[in-house]
């Protein structure tokens, strides 16, 4: 086993050659805000909220797909980091219908911590206020695309932890949103086994159970940590 | 020269509008208008939306009668369901409307009107607020804040915050009532007992002595009266069927249900105003003008159903010589409201359903068309959905309480204008009446306006060609 020794903000950290830089991170106690990351999936780098600052490159890396390497100087809290994280947010309200007030996962969402955590208090884009709809027809679950951020954790998580693949990406760039099926009504995809995963690893309102109002989901991303653990790393408790 | 004078915004209420006072040659007021002057859309954007959230989306049309909205939605949600809702949710949400209904008086009658009773209609506009009240009579104004105190925390306590508690849901509510809080609304129920007597006992005073003119300008014509009574006529605010009635006391049509509200109720549009014009239909547009809110529940029910409340309704019925017909007693119909609401408050914390786990009922799309009704502090209330078979709502109407008092509001203040304003020279202290005799509604134009910053009064007096000829700010 080969060995990195790197410093996270001023941290020295020693780690297997391989981890992420968000791996690492964790390791050495520094937290590193994130959308799209979910412990067990595939990382995908689509949020940026991650981005890292690594003294002698002059690109900013996102965390959860850049390896470490050998001496790597790691800054996670510059300005310009704190800056571009916060304007990444205000794009990602700016860009869908967000609107905490109403919306079933209010007090248990990671886009308004992360909101919180930089700092958003308004955003300086204009709204885009797109025409986007509402799937009802699952007899269990819900998918708002307005709140979605396209994050994939649920394409990734019926994937490679259910086996199901119910969903995908249809469209490119603005038009993107997630699909069911081959594009059909969710309650009419056969291949759904009703598991409720993706409901867990939403990290917004997006997909929620039936029935939820103001604040009541409760996205229980733990569970999916558990079954990762359990399948990779035999634990079997929690 | 015909001359408009544009009482521009309307202070002290909640919610934006204006008002025009029209002038004839000889500077006699010929018609008055009441423009509510902002549009916010809630029935189109509620469009494509799951009716699980209309509760939650709907209580934002306000911040002060939230729970109007919310227990209607909820209501219109249990028909969607097709569910009987446990009894304990029906009595806590029955706990949460008299917790609101109260609240929302106290606000009305001590922050917003009784500044004018008690330092005068001509008394010093920078001063005639709740802020001059706490200088004039801090006891007074105290005990009011803490009366509106006790009715936002009954709502606090069982929604878990006062505005905006997403609490009632389709098929009961979310939370049981807990052992702290309803230990706290019964220690503080004497006090606010004491408060509403001490109110009731200073407008009687007033309404019999230097304010009786009041009770003969401010909107004293004849018109029918329309609210929820219970199935054997009693007060009611949450449930039951609705009654009209005239000014003689004869009930007009009686056992109605809100599920056929469109035969009885017909909305009319005037191209200068925002709000819509609802009329009884039997009776045409604009004879079917009908009055909701605290003085049409006391005028359509035959008794409250307590006794306090009830030797009230006696009171203030003997000093009406009858039923009473004037706008201005709308204020005391509003202390008898909460003193009712105090006394059933009481009733509920000696029920032991109030405090059963049993709280929700869960069913799936029973049913894609439903009308929920309720009373909202200013009046009756109506939702209605129509919603497609997973429950993404269609269609949504919503017919507010303030709106069915639009033909009365109007007819109150060209009353008003008509007995006060006599020539171009307007002293403010007559203004001040005029925007008074819309205060006596306490219309909650949030409800279909935006509440907008600081509302200083803006009068202009305009010619008839539309020059402007004077212009005063308060």
């Amino acid at each position: 086993m080969s060995v990195r020794t790197l410093k996270i903000d001023d941290k020295d950290v020693a780690v297997e050659a391989g981890t992420s830089i968000m791996d690492a991170a964790k390791e050495a106690g520094v937290p590193i805000p994130k959308l799209c990351h979910l412990e067990g999936l595939t990382p995908v780098g689509a949020c940026r909220m991650c981005l890292v600052e690594i003294e002698g490159l002059n690109k900013l890396l996102p965390a959860c797909v850049t390896e470490v390497s050998e001496g790597m100087v790691i800054h996670t809290q510059t300005p310009k980091l704190q800056e571009y994280r916060r304007m990444n947010v205000e794009l990602i309200f700016a860009e869908g219908n967000h609107v905490c007030s109403i919306c079933v996962a209010n007090g248990n969402c990671e886009l308004q911590d992360v909101a919180i955590e930089v700092g958003m208090d308004h955003s300086r884009f204009p709204y885009r206020f797109p025409d986007r709809g509402v799937d009802l027809s699952h007899p269990l679950f819900g998918i708002d695309h307005n709140r979605c951020i396209l994050c994939t954790r649920c394409v990734r998580v019926c994937d490679e932890v259910e086996g199901a693949h119910v969903w995908d990406v249809a469209q490119r760039g603005a038009a993107c949103y997630i699909v069911s099926g081959l594009n059909q009504p969710w309650g009419e995809v056969d291949a759904c086994t009703s598991c409720g995963k993706c409901v867990d690893a939403c990290p917004t309102g997006a997909i929620f159970k039936q029935g939820s109002t103001t604040g009541e989901k409760q996205a229980d991303a733990d569970t999916l940590e558990f079954l990762y653990t359990a399948r990779e790393k035999h634990q079997w408790t929690r | 020269m015909a001359k408009t004078v544009v009482i521009d915004p309307v202070t002290r209420i909640e919610g934006h509008a204006k008002i025009s006072v029209f002038l004839d040659d000889a500077g006699q007021v010929s018609n008055a208008q009441f423009h509510v002057v902002e549009y916010r859309g809630f029935e189109k954007f509620c469009e494509g939306r799951p009716y699980t959230e209309m509760a939650g989306i709907t209580a934002r049309i306000c911040g002060i009668c939230p729970v109007s909205h919310l227990i209607c939605s909820a209501k219109t949600g249990d028909k969607i369901l097709a569910v009987q809702i446990p009894k304990a949710a029906d009595k806590l949400r029955r706990l949460m409307n008299l917790g609101q209904i109260t609240q929302s008086h106290a606000l009305s009658f001590f922050h917003l009107s009784s500044p004018d009773f008690l330092l005068g209609w001509d008394s010093d506009p920078a001063k005639r607020n709740v802020f001059g009240l706490i200088a004039a009579d801090p006891d007074l104004a105290r005990a009011g804040i803490r009366l509106r105190q006790f009715g936002q925390k009954v709502i606090e306590i069982l929604g878990g915050r006062k505005i905006h508690a997403a609490w009632t849901v389709p098929g009961g509510v979310r939370e049981p009532l807990s052992e702290e809080g309803r230990a706290w609304i019964i220690e503080r129920l004497p006090e606010s007992f004491d408060t509403i007597r001490k109110a009731l006992d200073i407008f009687k005073g007033l309404i019999n002595g230097p304010m009786k003119e009041e009770v003969e300008v401010f909107g004293e014509f004849p018109s029918l009266f329309m609210g929820l009574v219970s199935q054997d006529g009693q007060w009611e605010h949450y449930d039951g069927h609705l009654r009209f009635a005239d000014s003689n006391g004869n009930v007009v049509a009686d056992g109605l249900s809100e599920d056929d509200y469109q035969d009885f109720l017909g909305e009319a549009v005037e191209n200068w105003s925002y709000l819509k014009f609802p009329y009884y239909k039997p009776m045409g547009y604009p004879d079917g003008i009908y009055r909701v809110g605290p003085l049409a529940r006391l005028n359509v029910c035959d008794r409250i159903g307590t006794p306090q409340a009830d030797i009230e309704l006696q009171a203030l019925r003997d000093y009406a010589g009858g039923v009473p017909t004037s706008s201005f007693l709308y204020h005391y119909a509003r202390l008898v409201e909460i003193l009712a609401c105090l006394e059933h408050i009481q009733l509920l914390m000696d029920d032991p359903d109030i405090m059963s786990p049993r709280v929700r009922a869960h069913a799936g799309v029973n049913a894609l068309e439903a009308v929920g009704v309720s009373e909202a502090p200013r009046g009756t209330l109506f939702h209605h959905y129509k919603v497609d078979d997973n429950g993404l709502v269609q269609k949504v109407n919503l017919i507010i309480a303030t709106g069915q008092n639009n033909l009365a509001m109007n007819k109150t203040v060209t009353q008003i204008a008509k007995h006060y304003i006599h020539s171009e020279d307007i002293p403010e202290g007559f203004l001040n009446r005029v925007e008074a005799g819309i205060r006596c509604y306490d219309p909650c134009l949030s409800c279909s306006t935006h509440a907008a910053g600081q509302m200083p009064l803006h009068v202009q007096l305009m010619a008839a060609d539309g020059e402007l000829i004077k212009e005063v700010y308060r």
